[in-house]
């Protein structure tokens, strides 16, 4: 089960011609695809296209009653390789993945697709997060496009330009027989607005009668000397159809007075922030009517070599506002200008940074230089003189500290990490490498565990030059969704063939954890389309690892802690693995809270742990924290003139896991932790029993105070 | 040619200034997605054009986070809103923590020309604040300082207390504060009408929002300064009549006093009696005294006041039979029901994570065994194996609580153990050392009472305190006869407090080496 349902919005997809959809970005492209007639949909989860796996996960019944099949893929190569039925069938199919990681992982699959050329319309929709929010290295897409040459949609960000660039992605893709990757970013998935819906359309031929006749086209074989006609087939026809079909369809679009003395180019992805900063400007009014000539590219690959000619035709300036690097557009543009021998001056990076996001001020800074070079007669008399100074703020930027993500309160990781931490407290610092997941919060304090990753699955295998072992032996981290993406096989089953001495934690927390909590294979859940309960233990024994250990219970920090010790000092010299697991937290609380609260409001007896931490003999040297990170273990500062240091404290967030104190013990830190334990509806004779002992106990307490002074407050 | 197009320069469209732009910075895990649709729902429900995102993703895993949303009354025709705040272009900001305001601000979206800046007060610490082994919680104040001054409007509130206390979340008070600031030009029925359509517990939500929306109507009530009587000495602690008498006598001492000693005295001596007696309180007065005769009113008795503190915390060492008498208190019982809510039949089971090691059992021995067994590996090895493991004692169990209420009462045993011994001699050759610096070397000697505070913690991280208070005291003997000799101890003092390894600590004792 996903961290977040969507079963309730999967209800807005059955409506019809005339209706309404008012909601997210992510739900409206699942919309269009069931209006566009896709027959078969897939993709592997990743922000920001996580939700939209989730959507479709839930909506599977709508699917099926369509004849939609929907896979969740292993990988983004898998989905990207699903795509093959649209190379021979004319069936138009739809996979998602994040790029530009998932478009990495997908390459190989994408470019013999592009190879071969398709017969039904294949759309890859790619959530691209370049900038804040970002979870990954600054590399765009378009390289892929360009080099494996499909086509690649940018769509303006709102839902009624989104939902028409799927119905758009899938003609393009069968007018040029090329497959279309249609981008979308991080703010563009989560963006919520409305569009006119239409009804739904089932697939012509759906992917279960496809079977009845197979297809085979001997031309979209990708092996020579089919696969030098493919090189001269996307040059010769595929290209020029592509044009073609944007051109007729006018993909992109012009907004602003015809004719101008500048004009700006920008991706459709960016249209909003560009007409904001005109709006600033005073160059556009509030429903984006510009006074510069604005040419937008929601086509971003192909360039229509004649339409943007064309635009430029008569300019004295065009600004092309194209974010990240290289600029790809730009560098385009610049040679169609040069070879027609035009005299336009191109602008772009230069005027705009090199590197980095084009934040609201960026995009101010940018165009309002652009304009005051080539056209300042355009700027209102306010703008050009501006007039109210900059207020002059105290700089926080030394109080206010960062905050980086991190494991949630209760994280089973947390006493992984902390565990092996403890163990480099004793033996001292091994080589460590991580990978993608949650687990890689690891590297950042108060753990500070691990650094490089190398990919998706890639932990072992990123510690290879370390196999044959050494005095200490190397470490590596990877996750459960690590694993079945390409662990397996890439990083153990490289292990064992090269009889690696070295060490592999998976963290096993049940679900695609970091994405949003998918289930994965050996996950816990039962799913009624997936097949779950695939013990990762069975997978390594099969590969064949001999040394592996597996650890039910994360938060036993004691055993968590001799075993990582064991496979560091063990004689045995291949590959040791230890499957560290125990439920996401996250999850888990999800699923259990409401029944939990259900029980005790039915009058069951249920025990409610938490934690606390006795003020009084706790001493303020946060020891613990070093070791944990948790939310829930916070400061508190005492009202007591005899203590400079805040002391530690466990707010009501606190999910019992029993880190904190598990830690306490083992690392032998202070006696401070306790659990408190509530028992809602006890049974009679409980009851009956605590009252007696709370006498003996009060008694005895009573007894001793008599004999003593006694202060007000606890510790004096 | 393309000179002479008849393009004119237009002044900003009007209707611009009727976009609202409202930006929320959160704290992953606080609800800021909730907040966002109600407000969405809300302006929708108004008529208005609204569009609202986020970015999600890894950042939600308690990183801080960011909810954009704008909205345009529905007259304006298909109105182009940005996707991400500007700085300098923002109205609204609700920062669901303190912190998360300065973030706000550092970014440039607070700005005094039209920024309504909604914060909640509270905090929540970042990693980097907590694992510091001194303070090092950021300053509210500054930030609190700089909301004044950049906001327009500022609504500044503890309104993660306010929905705690009617059992809701912080989204909810805030939505109540957005309402109460007057920011948007909705009604409050309409913003109550928001929560109902959201459907999810809707009472506690609609009482959080009535708190939220009275603190930013009338601010917060200041704080009721505790219930604490000016002068401590008329709460007579409770006890056997001796006692109190002698506790009589200590409290006429301290009254005899300089008056700027008083308090901290006071408070030490409490300290001190609780935990051993008032015989060990007429101890810590004498000590204290011995430096009080050697202080003056011009240095407004300083020395005095850091002995009052440190030498009480020096005595009020923390050893198993201090841990074990605390455990069982009437009081810390009362702490823990209160504090996990247990009432109405509920029952408390209570479990303590200890960990006793030979050290420990072996500082309860008398001085002259505890010495020969601590000098003795094979000993403490046997000690050990039989003593050192983690022990989870319930002590709320009969069988637990007999165990460490014996401990707890073996306060009359203690002035024997080696433990004591030791604390002994090292506070004596702290304090000697202390007053071989007077009475010329004053700052030094207060400077070196004060690194008492470098010593806390429980076995490794005691002993590695210990470690740094000795370090920091031999770096004082090196620069114990230059006239920035204090202020050196005092930055050798901070860097040991600063980072765990004493990584800090060791850089500045080398600098303090290379000029002596």
């Amino acid at each position: 089960m996903a961290e977040r349902s969507f079963k309730a919005e999967v209800e807005h997809l059955r409506k019809g011609t005339g209706d309404t959809f008012t909601g997210e970005g992510i739900l409206a492209i699942t919309k269009a695809l069931l209006e566009n007639g896709v027959g078969y949909v897939g993709g592997y989860q990743g922000a920001p296209i996580s939700h939209l796996m989730d959507v479709l996960a839930d909506a599977e019944d709508l699917l099926g009653e369509l004849g939609i099949r929907f896979e969740a893929n292993a990988s983004e190569a898998a989905a990207a390789a699903m795509l093959a039925a649209s190379v021979h069938y004319p069936i138009r199919g739809a996979v998602t993945f994040k790029g530009s990681v998932g478009v990495n992982v997908a390459s190989d699959a994408l470019a013999n697709l592009a190879s071969s050329g398709v017969n039904g319309g294949a759309l890859v929709i790619v959530g691209e997060d370049y900038g804040e929010g970002s979870s990954i290295m600054q590399e765009r897409s378009y390289a892929f496009a360009m080099k494996s040459q499909f086509w690649l949609l940018d769509p303006r960000p709102n839902l009624t330009s989104i939902v028409k660039s799927v119905g758009d992605g899938f003609a393009l893709s069968e007018a040029s027989n090329s497959p279309v990757m249609l981008m979308v970013r991080i703010r563009s998935c989560h963006v919520t607005g409305r569009f006119e819906t239409r009804d739904n359309v089932p697939p012509p031929l759906s992917v279960r009668d496809a079977l009845s006749s197979p297809m085979r086209d001997f031309k979209r074989v990708v092996l020579p000397p089919m696969s030098y006609a493919h090189e001269h087939d996307k040059i010769d026809n595929r290209w020029p159809a592509a044009e073609k079909f944007i051109l007729e369809n006018r993909l992109n679009e012009r907004f602003g007075p015809e004719e101008g003395k500048v004009g700006i180019v920008c991706l459709g992805g960016i249209y909003n922030s560009v007409i904001r900063a005109l709006q600033r400007l005073g160059l556009a009014d509030i429903s984006g009517n510009t006074s510069i000539p604005l040419h937008v590219l929601n086509v971003t690959y192909p360039l229509v070599k004649s339409e943007l000619l064309e635009f430029c035709a008569g300019k004295e300036a065009v600004l092309m506002v194209e974010e990240g690097q290289p600029e790809f557009i730009e560098q385009q543009l610049g040679a169609m200008l040069y070879k027609e021998g035009r005299t336009t001056k191109l602008e772009g990076k230069g005027i705009f940074p090199r590197a980095g996001e084009y934040t609201g001020q960026i995009m101010l800074d940018g165009l309002d230089a652009f304009v005051r070079q080539y056209a300042p007669e355009l700027l209102p008399g306010k703008v050009l003189a501006p007039n109210t100074p900059k207020p002059e703020l105290p700089d926080l930027t030394k109080t206010v500290p960062i905050r980086p993500p991190g494991f949630c309160t209760g994280c089973p990781e947390r006493p992984i990490f902390a565990s092996l931490k403890m163990v480099e407290q004793e033996v001292g610092q091994h080589q460590i490498t991580g990978d993608i997941g949650c687990h890689l919060f690891a590297c950042l304090p108060p753990f500070e565990i691990g650094g490089s990753t190398m990919g998706y699955g890639l932990g072992p295998a990123s510690n290879a030059a370390f196999d044959g072992g050494g005095e200490r032996r190397a470490i590596s981290i990877i996750g459960d969704g690590g694993f079945w993406h390409n662990g397996l096989s890439t990083s153990i089953g490289n292990m064992v063939f090269n009889k690696s001495d070295s060490v592999a934690i998976i963290v096993d927390n049940y679900y695609s954890a970091a994405t949003g909590g998918q289930d994965i294979p050996s996950s816990r859940a039962k799913n009624k389309t997936k097949s779950t309960n695939n013990p990762i233990t069975k997978a390594l024994q099969g590969a064949g690892v001999k040394w592996i250990r597996q650890i039910d219970r994360t938060y036993d920090v004691t055993r968590m802690r001799e075993t990582i010790r064991e496979a560091l000092t063990t004689e045995y010299d291949g590959p040791k693995v230890i499957v560290a697991s125990s439920e996401c937290m996250l999850n888990r609380q999800r699923r259990e809270k409401p029944l939990r609260n259900k029980a005790i409001a039915g009058g069951e007896r249920v025990e409610v742990p938490r934690f606390g931490v006795d003020q009084d003999v706790c001493t303020g040297d946060h020891a613990c924290i070093r070791l944990s990170g948790c939310p829930s273990l916070s400061l508190k500062k005492l009202d007591d003139p005899l203590r400079d240091d805040p002391v530690a404290h466990i707010d009501q967030s606190c999910v019992g896991c029993g880190n904190c104190g598990e830690v306490a013990d083992a690392a032998i830190l202070c006696p401070s932790f306790f659990e408190a334990k509530v028992v809602h509806n006890p049974t009679g004779f409980e009851a009956w029993y605590a009252g007696l002992r709370t006498k003996i106990i009060s008694w005895l307490q009573t007894r001793r105070a008599g004999a003593r002074l006694t202060f007000t407050g606890e510790g004096a | 040619m393309s000179l002479s197009l008849p393009l004119d320069a237009r002044p900003a469209d009007p209707a611009l200034e009727g976009i609202i732009k409202l930006a929320i910075l959160a704290v992953g895990g606080q609800g800021g997605g909730v907040l966002t649709n109600w407000i969405e729902s809300l302006a929708r429900s108004q008529g208005y054009h609204c569009q609202a995102t986020s970015v999600a993703g890894v950042a939600q895993r308690t990183g801080a986070t960011i909810y954009y949303m704008e909205m345009a009354p529905g007259d304006v025709d298909a109105p182009v809103f940005s996707l991400a705040p500007s700085a300098g272009d923002v109205d609204i900001i609700i920062a669901a923590e303190m912190m998360e305001a300065g973030r706000a601000i550092i970014r440039g979206f607070v700005t005094p020309d039209r920024t309504t800046l909604i914060a909640s007060s509270h905090r929540m610490l970042a990693v980097s604040e907590k694992t510091v082994p001194g303070d090092g919680m950021a300053s509210s104040e500054e930030v609190k300082a700089a909301a004044e001054l950049a906001a327009q409007k500022l609504v500044l509130a503890d309104m993660d207390t306010a929905a705690l206390k009617v059992g809701s979340v912080i989204s909810a008070s805030l939505f109540g504060a957005l309402a109460g600031s007057g920011a948007l030009p909705f009604e409050r029925e309409a913003f109550e009408e928001a929560i109902r359509a959201g459907g999810k517990g809707v009472e506690a939500s609609l009482r959080a929002f009535a708190a939220g929306y009275d603190l930013a109507k009338n601010g917060e009530e200041p704080k009721a300064e505790a219930v604490k009587p000016a002068h401590q000495e008329i709460v007579r602690p409770a006890g056997p009549d001796m006692a109190q008498k002698a506790w009589a006598s200590l409290e006429a001492k301290v009254a005899a006093l300089p008056e700027p000693v008083r308090e901290m005295a006071r408070a030490g001596l409490r300290k001190v009696v609780d935990f051993q007696d008032t015989d060990y309180g007429a101890e810590y007065l004498s000590r204290l005294e011995g430096l009080v005769s050697r202080d003056s009113a011009e240095k407004d008795y300083e020395l005095s006041r850091e002995a009052a503190k440190y030498i009480a915390n020096a005595m009020a060492y923390d050893d198993v039979i201090r841990v074990a008498d605390l455990k069982t208190r009437p009081q810390r019982f009362n702490r823990i029901e209160t504090e996990m809510k247990v009432k109405d039949g509920k029952l408390l089971h209570l479990t303590d994570y200890l960990h006793p090691r030979a050290e420990e059992i072996v500082g309860l021995l008398p001085e002259k065994m505890g010495r020969k067994m601590e000098s003795d590996p094979a000993w403490m090895k046997r000690i050990d194996r039989w003593f050192n493991r983690g022990r989870r004692i319930r002590t709320d169990s009969l069988r637990g609580f007999a165990m460490l209420y014996f401990l707890g009462g073996l306060r009359g045993w203690r002035r024997r153990t080696l433990r004591h011994r030791m604390e002994q001699e090292h506070l004596e050759s702290w304090l000697k050392m202390v007053s071989g610096y007077l009475p010329d070397r004053y700052a030094m000697a207060v400077e070196v009472l004060k690194c008492r505070r470098l010593i806390k913690g429980y076995s490794d991280t005691h002993a590695r305190g210990l470690s740094k208070f000795d370090k920091v005291l031999a770096g004082a003997r090196l620069v114990e006869s230059r006239d920035d000799g204090p202020e050196w101890v005092a930055r050798l003092r901070e860097a040991a407090l600063k980072d765990e390894k004493g990584t800090d600590l060791d850089g500045a004792l080398k600098t303090v080496e290379s000029f002596v």
